[in-house]
């Protein structure tokens, strides 16, 4: 093992979030899905809660509650031509800043950030804004995503059909 | 200037059994009418009795466009009160849901019992003793409950409920067995709009003709089970107008009545929960719980704005002549397994809400409609798919094959009969 390498059990800096975090968002942005599935734990989860306070996701109604297999399916759907909503896929740009480590210790680091995103779509623009709720560890392959909750600040207001991944 | 629609047989030129104009979804004029002459006019559904189960109970709604308060008061008796403050048309209460004994206007302070009734004037007396306050509660609609589900209307001398249901009552009790034995509850809700016209949601429920076409990604994502189950087009369903606008869509015919067939096998997507299930549960019960944890075989239309579909309720609402708002509300059995609740919750994520693997894409097919419904304004949107071959059954009802527009003749009917009155 050289020297250079960080430890396994290092606890990741707020650089190193922050540059992951962006890459998964540039990742979504350009489509690169396959890049973007692999960037997950086999025990992640990928949530996006209704209520404002929810964190017991499991036995509580979400947008999205996805494992591996569910974002793989997803990611199918974007790409199989087979969904009208998805024929195009939207354009989505997103900005993500105002980050903040919550905690980072040898079992993981937990990173609060603010994402605004603009979707276009058929003469249609919108845009979601959400706090972004991220558990990275540290792998022998570099960063992975844990789980990554994403409070849409109006979740609990009407929205409209998401045919892209948040 | 003359601006009144066409009434009486003049509606011909709107409406015919087997065809609506292309207007109905555009026609600003029209959607007003359609307010207050269909929505005031007939049971609209406003609440599950779960959503409101304990006194103090209450959520907000929608009759039209009139906002209201749907609450349980300090007896148990529920009311629906029109959300608007009898000094100057506030709203007296503006969270989706909650608890509360009182709802107090926030402009000059008018405070209401739970039951309506004008409680609270801030310095009466500057009324110097006028103040007629029993004639000043809030305003209070009809309410009839039936299986669990809570209706109101503005309509003083509407039916009782028991007879606008109808037919379609018998449906609502199969529905509800998929509580399991446990009384049915809410379990959350997907909200989205689309763009589109009301109208064009409430044909859905009963069109099965899109659903392989449409749905087409979601079926690509289901295992093969559930793929099979949805060959609805080749497994001998049917749709039935149930009266009123009502009326029942039957995809899976095996699952119309979800207490019977329990020694039938357990479907393979099922057997790890009903592995689970079997530590706690007797085996019949197990059986009775996971035959039910997928939701029965059929939608159920209640005209004008409940869908009792499959696992969920759909709830229109229309916001303007091109914009709607629906509302999927998930269901599970109170005081269930948890096992059986989650997987309720997981199919329900997996469909619908806004980033289900369904719904976008019925809201984008939606949003087309009402794209395409600005060109051919005098074009008749066709409602004549399985006509030739309808039926008429005894009790008076129509049955076609699964794929027939009967559910959307139902309703267009109805909908000419209280635009006429
Ligand atoms: S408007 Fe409600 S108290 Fe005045
Ligand atoms: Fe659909």
């Amino acid at each position: 093992m050289t020297t250079t390498m960080t430890r396994i059990d290092a606890a990741i800096s707020l650089e190193e979030a922050m540059q992951f975090a962006w890459l998964e968002g540039d990742l979504l942005d350009s489509a690169d899905y396959d890049a973007w599935l692999a960037l997950w734990t086999p025990t992640s989860r990928y949530v996006v809660p209704i209520e404002p306070g929810a964190t017991d996701f499991e036995n509580t109604l979400n947008y999205a509650y996805d494992d591996g297999m569910m974002r793989a399916k997803r990611v199918d759907r974007l790409t199989s031509g087979q969904s009208v909503s998805a024929s195009p896929v939207p354009r989505t740009v997103r900005l993500l800043s105002r980050f903040r480590v919550l905690r980072s210790d040898a079992e993981g680091c937990e990173l609060r950030c603010a994402q605004l995103l603009t979707e276009f779509r058929r003469e249609r623009e919108r845009s979601y804004a959400a706090d972004i709720e991220f558990l990275f560890v540290r792998t022998a392959d570099g960063l992975r995503i844990e789980r990554k909750v994403i409070r849409l600040i109006n979740a609990t207001a009407a929205l409209g059909g998401i045919g892209y991944i948040l | 200037m003359d601006t009144n629609l066409p009434t009486g047989s003049a509606l011909d030129v709107l409406v015919q059994s087997d065809r609506a104009r292309t207007t109905l979804y555009t026609d600003r004029a029209l959607f007003e009418q359609e307010m207050t002459k269909v929505f005031e006019n007939t049971w609209v559904w406003v609440a599950h009795a779960s959503e409101i189960a304990k006194p103090g109970d209450f959520k907000t709604a929608h009759v039209g466009l009139q906002p209201v308060i749907v609450v349980r008061d300090r007896k148990g008796e529920v009311h629906v009160h029109v959300n608007r403050c009898r000094h100057r048309a506030a709203t007296v209460c503006e969270v989706a849901k909650g608890k509360t004994s009182s709802f107090v206007c926030p402009y000059h302070g008018w405070a209401y019992a739970l039951d309506g009734s004008l409680r609270g004037v801030p310095f009466e007396a500057g009324y110097d003793g006028q103040l007629d306050k029993p004639q000043l509660g809030l305003r209070s609609l009809r309410v009839e409950e039936y299986n669990g589900l809570i209706f109101a209307t503005c309509k003083p001398d509407m039916e009782p409920l028991t007879d606008f249901l109808g037919g379609a009552k018998k449906w609502i009790d199969l529905f509800m067995k998929q509580g399991a034995g446990f009384p049915l509850i809410t379990q959350g809700e997907h909200k989205f709009r689309f763009p589109g016209n009301w109208k064009i949601q409430l044909e859905n429920t009963t069109d099965a003709y899109h659903f392989p076409l449409v749905h087409k990604s979601f079926l690509s994502a289901a295992d093969r089970e559930t793929v099979d189950s949805w060959d609805i087009m080749r497994k001998g369903g049917y749709v039935e107008d149930l009266g009123n606008g009502h009326s029942v869509m039957v995809m899976m015919p095996e699952l119309v009545d979800l207490e019977a067939d329990l020694d039938a096998p357990i479907p393979e997507k099922f057997e790890a929960l009903a592995a689970e299930l079997r530590h706690d549960h007797p085996e019949q019960q197990v059986r009775r719980i996971v035959r039910a944890v997928g939701g029965c075989g059929f939608n159920l239309n209640l005209f004008p704005n409940l869908g009792c579909s499959a696992a969920f309720f759909r709830v229109l609402q229309p916001i303007s002549v091109d914009e709607t708002e629906i509302r999927h509300v998930a269901l599970g059995m109170q005081g269930g397994p948890a096992a059986a609740n989650r997987a309720r919750l997981r199919i329900h994520e997996f469909f619908q809400g806004p980033m289900g693997f369904g719904t976008p894409d019925d809201a984008e097919v939606w949003d087309r409609v009402q794209h395409g419904a600005a060109g051919g304004r005098d074009l008749w949107i066709l409602l004549n798919r399985g006509l030739s071959h309808e039926e008429m059954l005894p009790e008076g009802g129509r049955r076609s094959d699964v794929s027939a527009e009967t559910g959307m003749r139902a309703a267009y009917r109805q909908w000419k009969k209280l635009m006429e009155a």
